[in-house]
Parts: structure tokens; sequence; C-alpha cells
């Protein structure tokens, strides 16, 4: 297909932080006058490899070729002085500068006397011709979410950048400011750059680029052209197509007669991030539901819902049969509600307490001896060698500080905590992350004993594997809908993947 | 962390301690090139302050004397600090303590001394708490920073004072003077060893006690403690920070309030104007230098208290304007603010 030479050639690049293998023997190529969208889950080495691109990151092995030349891009500087330049999900503008000061920041061998006349002029002009019109005497804190993107892709070109990585442009955008972005790199490919787009959604994918490289656990799955490409085929190269079915056997039949432990009835909500749209849901006693989905699409706003922590713009939510929509954090969770937070580090542990400390914290209230006065710590250690031990795992050290325990540590702690309070209602966002394979099986096994027992679980992963063996019924979170719901008998990887990235249902 | 609050560092108290000698250290020898500049001669200085302070027996008491309302108001600072919260007003709560007290003093005149006494205390940090509660309200309910309206209620603490003492409580026997009747003796807290010294020391004392004890062995030590190490587990967990941000501001509010009471009720003797030199801000310097901690506490207020008792020396032995000393307490603001980097 292309009978020019690649831009840039990446050959062989393996990159390792302690403990995880983030590029295995990765090969990329970027070519002028292309839009090369790298696709993935998260976690699966795309922004490892475009920071090594950028310069971030330095390779472990491998070879980057740029031109005809071998290089060596030790750093963004390095990167930019080769015509590469990236736009980050988090913008830098500076707010209290007008985007001519911000742009000139940018640019290379900036005189010392700036003339923001011809700086204006130049934006103009090249914004004119891309679409990225903005107003160049705008201070940066007035430009919207999309003209602050504009004004990070004109910095780029501006300083003559031939290579542009976008590290999930889209994330941040509505819709008619997506179209407005792939019009813009549509005109940019027609002018010869080489564009290198990061997401994890399907359509986009299909919509705008030419060729799609998808890579899977730090490796590359495949790379096609858009001709080749369907939805069903980078579902398969996102999340493979080999699935352990473990689990299945030890389902028992759910109480359907049973009032159900949670109920959301069109629950909206409003503020930062992801809103949920007419969110309904039930769980009854011993089930586990399964949310499917990418993250950001309004899995923690789901988990803080139902935890207290934001309030309900709209609908109900009813807990063991009462109307809970607005009850307090602390009186939901002495209703034998427990929380497995997504990052437990800033969630959940308070890093200069202590383990048994930290384990306190559970149930304050349980625990306190002479209304308050004393806490009972010989309690608190004995519900953390209970609850550890039932979880199969190894005692933490009780008096150190949790805040120097690692990061599968923190994980242990934040479930032995958890689920010590014997709990009818859980609400788990990725509890196996971070854990080894044992650990995670033990997690796993603890899970559904617990559903076994009579507990409801909502349990929110990004691994379909584990959804669909510990699920009794799964349902999609895609930008704060639920857009799908299924028993995992009844659908496939395929399905939940599509509906995942966005694509519509029984396509 | 992501605090978007400043924060008082936290130390173990042997490095705290430390560190803020050697911040003194160096704040002491900038004030020497200061009193060299002067003509003056720094080692003399130095120790005439010291000789008519720590060493002489009279001058150690009016120490201590200076000492409780410090104590009192550093600690108004540092129980709210432990979660996050800056409290700037310990002067109004001072101001606002004594009000209440001199009603209490004024009105309950015929009560005897072992009910009128914890009457004027019990109203004095009412008086104290409910003046910072209002930040604390304003604070829980994410209206308004606790930091800007504590120092802004200052104002209007003193100006509220100022009406009284104008106006309706001024004491008709005291010519123009801006002043309350003096309290009857009923009113008036006790005094040690025919010193100023009064029970407030020991007020102060135990209330650094229970603070620690409280901090360290309670439920609510607990809580607090998890709050200032990580307030989102916190509020994930179900602690009432709202409650707390109350709770914490009202009770240092109190304790400044007290130190207002030792003002009226052992020192002044009545309600005037010029209660306080500041005892409020120097607490909170007290408070940051020493990071919160008990200990570190106690010894800034003896450092600060002999400071300024060291002005009155160099004023009448020196021939230096007494306020000289407000160069050397800028110095140890600047040096303890230097000593964090800026980000």
């Amino acid at each position: 297909m292309h009978n020019v030479e690649p831009l840039v050639a990446l050959r062989g690049i393996t990159k390792s932080f302690p403990g995880i293998l983030a590029n295995d023997r990765v090969d990329f190529d970027v070519y002028p006058g292309e839009i090369h969208a790298l696709l993935g889950e998260n976690g699966a080495g795309k922004s490892t490899l475009v920071k090594v691109l950028y310069g971030i990151h330095q390779a472990d092995t491998g070879t980057i070729q740029f031109g005809d030349r071998a290089v060596q891009i030790r750093s963004p500087h390095d990167a930019r002085r080769l015509g590469i330049g990236m736009v980050f999900q988090q913008f830098t503008l500076i707010p209290a500068l007008s985007v001519v000061e911000n742009v000139a920041l940018f640019l290379p061998h900036l005189p010392a006397v700036l003339d923001h006349g011809v700086i204006a002029r130049r934006i103009e002009e090249v914004s004119g011709r891309y679409g990225l019109a903005v107003d160049p005497w705008a201070p940066a804190w007035r430009l919207s979410v999309g003209e602050q993107q504009k004004v990070e892709i004109l910095k780029l070109l501006l300083a003559r950048s031939r290579v542009l990585i976008l590290d999930e442009p889209t994330r941040v955008l509505v819709p008619h400011e997506i179209d407005g972005l792939f019009r813009v790199l549509a005109g940019l490919r027609e002018h010869g750059y080489a564009v290198v787009f990061i997401t994890h959604k399907l359509p986009e994918v299909l919509t705008c680029a030419d060729r799609i490289t998808v890579m899977r656990g730090g490796t590359v799955a495949g790379t096609l052209v858009r001709a080749e490409a369907t939805e069903r085929g980078l579902v398969g190269l996102m999340f493979g197509t080999a699935w352990p079915e473990e689990g299945s056997s030890r389902r028992e039949p759910i109480r359907e007669s049973a009032r159900p432990l949670l109920e959301l009835r069109e629950v909206d909500t409003s503020g930062d991030g992801v809103s949920l749209r007419q969110i309904t849901l039930t769980i009854a006693p011993g089930e586990i539901v399964g949310v499917a989905g990418v993250s950001g699409n309004g899995q923690r706003e789901l988990g803080d819902v139902i935890l207290g922590l934001t309030q309900t713009a709209g609908g109900k939510k009813i807990i063991h049969g009462q109307d809970a929509t607005r009850w307090s954090v602390d009186r939901i969770r002495r209703s034998g509600v427990a929380f497995v937070p997504e990052d437990p580090l800033r969630m959940l542990i308070v890093p200069p307490l202590s383990v048994l400390e930290n384990m306190a914290l559970a149930d304050t209230r349980k625990y306190a001896r002479h209304v308050g006065l004393t806490v009972d710590w010989i309690a608190v250690r004995r519900d953390l060698e209970q609850s550890t031990r039932r979880l199969a795992l190894e005692m933490l050290p009780p008096a150190v500080p949790a805040g120097t325990l690692s990061g599968g540590n923190v994980q242990r702690l934040s479930l032995v905590r958890e689920l010590s309070i014997d709990p009818r209602l859980i609400v788990a966002l990725y509890p196996t992350r971070g854990l080894d394979v044992r650990g995670a099986t033990a997690a796993r096994h603890l899970l559904l004993a617990m559903r076994n027992r009579g507990a409801g679980e909502l349990l929110i992963s990004e691994d379909l594997g584990e959804l669909f063996s510990m699920s009794d019924r799964l349902i999609v979170l895609y930008r704060g809908r639920i857009v799908g719901e299924a028993r995992p008998k009844d659908t496939t990887v395929y399905e939940i993947g599509r509906l995942m990235t966005g694509g519509v249902a029984g396509g | 962390m992501a605090s978007a609050h400043a924060r008082i560092p936290r130390h173990s108290s042997a490095r705290a301690m430390l560190r803020a000698t050697g911040l003194f250290g160096l704040a002491f020898v900038i004030f020497a090139a200061v009193l060299l500049a002067a003509g003056k001669d720094p080692i003399r200085a130095y120790r005439d302050i010291l000789s008519s302070t720590l060493v002489d027996r009279y001058g150690f008491s009016e120490v201590l004397v200076k000492m409780i309302p410090l104590m009192l108001t550093a600690l108004a600072v540092a129980i709210p600090s432990r979660i996050w919260l800056i409290n700037i007003g310990g002067e109004g709560q001072l101001y606002m303590g004594a009000l209440f007290a001199t009603w209490a003093a004024t009105y309950f005149a015929a009560l005897p001394a072992w009910e009128l006494l914890p009457l004027v205390a019990a109203l004095g940090f009412l008086g104290g708490g409910l003046w910072a509660a209002i930040s604390g309200v304003m604070r829980a309910y994410g209206w308004v920073s606790e930091t800007i309206s504590t120092l802004l209620l200052n104002y209007v603490a003193i100006l509220i004072v100022s009406f009284f003492v104008f106006g309706p409580w001024k004491d008709p026997e005291s010519a123009n003077y801006p002043q309350t009747a003096e309290f009857v003796a009923a009113a008036r807290l006790p005094t040690f060893f025919g010193t100023r010294v009064h029970l407030g020391l020991l007020i102060a004392l135990v209330a650094f006690i229970v603070y620690h004890v409280v901090l360290t062995r309670t439920r609510w030590g607990l809580e607090i403690r998890a709050m200032g190490g990580n307030m989102e587990a916190a509020r994930r967990s179900g602690i009432a920070i709202g409650r707390y941000v109350l709770v914490l501001m009202f009770i240092g509010g109190g304790l400044a309030g007290l130190a207002g009471v030792g003002e009226v009720s052992a020192i002044q003797g009545r309600l005037r104007p010029s209660l306080s030199p500041g005892y409020g801000y120097t607490g909170f310097l007290i408070s940051w230098i020493a990071g919160g901690n008990p200990y570190g506490i106690v010894a800034s207020a003896l450092l600060m208290a002999v400071i300024t008792a060291g002005g009155d020396v160099l004023q009448m032995a020196h021939r230096l304007p007494g306020s000289v000393v407000n160069i050397l307490m800028a110095l140890m603001l600047f040096v303890v603010l230097a000593r964090r980097r800026v980000p």
C-alpha cells in the first residue's frame, strides 16, 4: 500500500517497569500523510509506546529509525527537534496567558523581544488552512476544551512538527467537536503530516484512521489498513479470543423472589467527569452483576452514587428495601455495604496510619470502647487476622505505616479491610488489579464464596475474562449509560466488546 | 497526596525541636546584625534579655503570664490544622471570649466565686467557640474558606468589643477611659505566688494533655488523623467531615476564648479595647513553627514570650524602640516560611 518510506520506524521496542513488561518487542511505523490509530485496552502499552517515541521513556532495547537514519530520542526536546510533537490528555496551556503567548512559549529559537503581531499572523494563517480557528488574543482560560486542544495542535504545527501524537484526543470532546477534530486531522493528512492517534473507541478508528495498530498486553496484536478492518476483527484483536470459562460450574440458582439488596431507578448524576444517565439496576442476594466498560465511562461515578458520595440529580436509590437516596456514606456503609475502590491508595488507605489503624477505620463505631474514649485494638487485630485468613493472604505487618506497603499489599489491605465487615452488598472496582495470580484467584474465590452465602455484588472490571467467569449478569457502561445487559452464557466477548467501544447492540 | 490547602508540616517531636532551634538561631543571628547596625552590642542585649526574663524570678513569672494566651491561641490554630483547616482567627476568638466572660462577670456578679468563675470560663469558651464556629459552618457547607472568614472576623470581633466598651458597658466612673467597670473579686481568676501567673496556666497545660490524649488514644483522634492523612479516604470511609470541621473549629475558638478570659479576668480585671497585643497572630506563628506538635508549641510559646518581654528590656536598658522586637518576630516568620521549598 505504501510505496514511500516510513517517516519513523520503531523496531523491537521493549520497555519494562518494575513488575510489568509494558512493551514487548513492538514494531511500529508511521508514514507521512497517514492517520495511524493506536488501539487497545488500558494497560495494553499504547501510552508507553508513544512516550518512547516522544522521548519521555527510553526503550530498554530496540531502535528508532527517523527517515533514513537511526536516532536516539532521549528527551521530548530531542523529539521536538526531529519534528515529533505530542498533545497530552492533560493540556499544558497557561491559563493567564493569551493564545499567542502560549504558542510563543513553545516555539524553538524564541527571540528576546517577542513580536506578538507576527506570531498572531502565523497562527491565523495556519489555523485558517487546517480549520483550527481560535482567537489569538483570547486568554487561555476563556477557551473551551475543544479550543484548547486546537491551540495545542497549533503549537505543534508552528513548531514545525511533522509527526503529531495525540493521546486520546476525543476523550474530552463532545460529539460535534470530535467531528471537527477529524476534519482537522484529515486536512493535516492532505498536507503530508503523520498523525498518531491513541484511542480505545472503535467507531472513531473506523471513521478516521488509515491504518490501525492494535495492542494487547504490551505487544502488537496486529496492524491493519482500514479496508481490512471490521469491528469484530478489531474487538478480537483487542481482547483476545481465548477466554477462561472457569467458575460457571459454581453457579447456583439466583433466588429470584428475594428482595433486591440494591435498586437504582433511573438515576442521573451531574458534576465533574462523566454524568450517569437513567441508570436502572438491581442486585439481588446471591448475585454478581458485572459491569463491563472501558474505564472512564462512568464506573467510578456509579460506585460513588451507590456509596452516597455523589448525590443523585434524579432517580431513586433503594438499599435493603429502604429509600437510601439521601443517606450519608456512613449510614450506607453501616447498613452492610462494602466498597473496594479502584485506587485504594488514594481512596481507602490513610498512608501515615498503620495497617492496624487503617483496619479500624472500616468501622470506628464498632471498635470504640467507653463511648469512643478508647479503641479496642485487640478486636481490630483479631478481625484483621481473621479476614486475612479468609482471603488466604499473608498477614500484613500491623504496625507498619500503610503508605510504605507495595501496591499489591495496598490492594490486599483494601480487600481485607472491606470484606472484614461481612457485607451484604459489595461494590468492587477492579478488585484484582495489582494482585499476583494467587492473590487474584483468592480474591475471586472469596467474592464467589460471599455471593454463595447470599451477598450481592457489583463487580466493575476491565478484565472481560474475569467478568464472564464471575458474573451472573453483565451490564455494559458507555458514556454514563447502560447500553447493554445480558447473561454471560447468552452473549459473547465480541458482543460485549463492541458495546464497550460504542457500537450498537445486535449489529 | 494532593491537598489544595497550605499545610502545616508535621514532624516527629525531636526533629521538630531540632529544626525550630536551628531556625530560631538563624533569626537571632540576623537580628544581631540589626542591633549592630543600630550601634548596640547584640551580645549584651541578648544577655540582658535573658537575665531579666528566664533568670530573674519576677521576669520569669511575667514570661509565664505571656505564655498562657500564646499557648492557648496556638492550640486554637493547631487543633483545626489537624484536618487542614487554617484558623487565623485566634485574635477575634480571644476578643469574643473576653466579651462573653465580661458579660457573665457583670450580670452574675452576685454569685459566689466557685459558681461565678466556672461560669465566666464556660461563657468565654462559648464566645470564642461560637465565633470560630461561624467560619466552621461556612466552610462545612462550602461557602467560604475558613482562612478568609476567620481572618476577617477578627476585625469584626474587635469592633464589637469596642462598641460595648465605648457604649453600653462603659464604666461611668472611669472618666473618658473606654473600659468596663472592674470585675468583682469573685470573678477574678486566682493568681499564684504573689505574681500575675494565674489559673489559666493550668488550664492551658491540661488542654495540651487532653489534646494529646484525644488525638492518640480515642476513636475521634483516629478519625481526625485519618482525615489529616487522607481526606478522600476518610470521606469514603463514612467519617462525617462536616461535623468535625464544625467541632474542631469550635474547640479551637473556645481555647482562644479562654485566652481572652485569662486576660480580662486575671490580668486586666476589666474589658478594654486594647485587650491583646496580637496574641492571636503570634499564636498562629507559634503553631506554624511547631508544626502543630504539642511540645513544640510549649517551647515556641516560651521563646515568643521571652522575645515579647525582651522588647521592654531593649526599650528600657538600651533605649531602642520596644517595637524593634517585631523585627525579630518577622524574621522568625520569614525563616519558618523560607524553609519550605516553593514547588
